[in-house]
């Protein structure tokens, strides 16, 4: 399992540091760090986009744990 | 499927663009001036001209549509729980990267939004702007691939993430306090344009609803004319870039339908015809907005749910703009001003050395 770390990063950077970590495993689990809904949304969409499946999305201090996983 | 969500799928960002794309020329059927419903660039740019810091007295007016921008974000973002006071990432830099950003806006004379309702008006020479935008873009995405990156803002004190809001609030209570007085151009402290762009406007109310309107929904789904290029480039993503799609083409039949088409390169409305620094303009334009994240109107939309950074781009914005019309470095219709070249070389030249210098530390 990798953490990527994009709090207080602003767009595109959670997105392009998502997209870098997808294709370094290109399988298993991957929580993602953000504290905007803008990032969340934003990395929802890359996961989607690249086929990992969502497994969970929950509230952490002042933003969001994500985590995604693909097999 | 709750609003919320609605707004961050394809047809909510379609929906927007096509909605702001309604709003935008009938702004200007209500008193706005010819492709100008809405301009983040020059209507903050009126703004500096109402408070007096520059004296171009043809570009003075508290332009309501702003502040309804952050305002309506605001309130969007303490509906939707997303007020995020934060800040602290190289403001300092924004601060630089706003005021070349709007120098290049105002060489072509137009934001991006501008940019985008001057095609759909049928002005010819915003073609060189969109172009010139897609350059900047695509050279700032070249610096973002490398690790370009203006670090991490922190969460900080709620009053922090309300200054610029406060901000915007004061400025309209002074229109209140000092209304605009038929044929004089001061009332109070305030600068109002007796002729020139900066006397034609909607009526206040209409600005300012359309304007919280627009912020209200735009906050909701991340509306960026540069980040759907930006995106696009990038990604190969079209998600934002579906809503400047749809307020291309709905301010195009709304401009038909309301006899605001006039297809053409000459006498357009506030344009020149200077082809070359129309794109050098809004690539220098399109480059500083690609370094600071975010459009004009994005970065008022930020602003509004608490980023202390895109403030301070705000700010940057209105301080450029002061410097554009108090240095000659501002076109006008009959061209470019006497510093606009200059401007531009210098403006490019600062882009690039943040880009270059300005690179990720290892995470």
């Amino acid at each position: 399992m990798s953490i990527v770390d994009a709090r207080g990063l602003s767009c595109p950077q959670p997105v392009m540091m998502l997209l870098d970590e997808m294709a370094k495993l290109d399988k298993g689990t991957i929580e993602i760090l953000v504290d905007t809904d803008t990032s969340k949304e934003n990395c929802l969409r890359a996961a989607k986009t690249m086929k990992w499946q969502l497994k969970e999305v929950r509230p952490e201090g002042t933003g969001y744990r994500i985590i995604i996983t693909k097999d | 499927m709750s609003i919320k969500n609605f707004f961050a799928t394809s047809w909510g960002i379609i929906g927007v663009g096509v909605l702001i794309g309604i709003f935008a020329p009938l702004l200007q059927k209500f008193g706005n001036p010819g492709n100008m419903g809405v301009c983040v660039a020059c209507f903050q740019r009126d703004i500096a001209g109402a408070l007096g810091l520059h004296r171009a007295e043809v570009v003075q007016y508290m332009r309501p549509e702003i502040i309804g921008f952050v305002v309506g974000a605001l309130i969007a973002a303490y509906i939707f729980r997303e007020f995020r006071p934060r800040a602290g990432s190289a403001p300092i830099v924004r601060f630089i990267l706003g005021i070349f950003a709007m120098i290049g806006a105002l060489v072509f004379l137009g934001c991006p939004w501008r940019t985008l309702l001057r095609l759909a008006g049928g002005d010819g020479n915003a073609i060189f702007g969109v172009l010139g935008l897609i350059t900047g873009v695509f050279v700032g995405t070249r610096f973002l691939k490398a690790g370009y990156d203006l670090g991490r803002s922190q969460p900080t004190h709620t009053t922090a993430g309300w200054i610029l809001p406060l901000i915007m609030l004061g400025f309209l209570l002074l229109m209140f306090i000092y209304p605009k007085i038929p044929g004089e151009n001061k009332s109070g402290i305030l600068f109002y344009s007796i002729k020139g762009p900066g006397s034609m406007h909607a009526p206040l109310f209409i600005s300012l609803a359309v304007g919280i309107v627009i912020g209200f929904i735009a906050q909701r789904s991340r509306f960026c004319t540069m980040g759907a290029l930006r995106d696009l480039i990038l990604f190969r993503q079209t998600h934002l870039f579906l809503g400047i799609a749809g307020l291309v083409i709905s301010a195009f039949v709304t401009n038909l339908i309301l006899g605001q088409f006039n297809p053409g390169f000459v006498n357009q409305p506030i344009a020149h015809t200077m082809s070359l620094w129309n794109f050098m303009g809004m690539v220098l334009a399109g480059l500083a907005f690609t370094l600071a994240g975010g459009c004009p109107g994005r970065q008022l939309f930020l602003a509004g749910e608490g980023d202390g950074d895109a403030a301070v781009f705000v700010l940057g914005m209105i301080t450029g703009a002061a410097f554009s019309h108090n240095f000659g470095l501002a076109s006008s219709p009959q061209g470019i001003g006497p510093h606009g070249i200059t401007a531009v070389i210098v403006g490019l030249a600062v882009c690039l050395f943040i880009g270059f210098t300005m690179r990720k530390k290892a995470i």
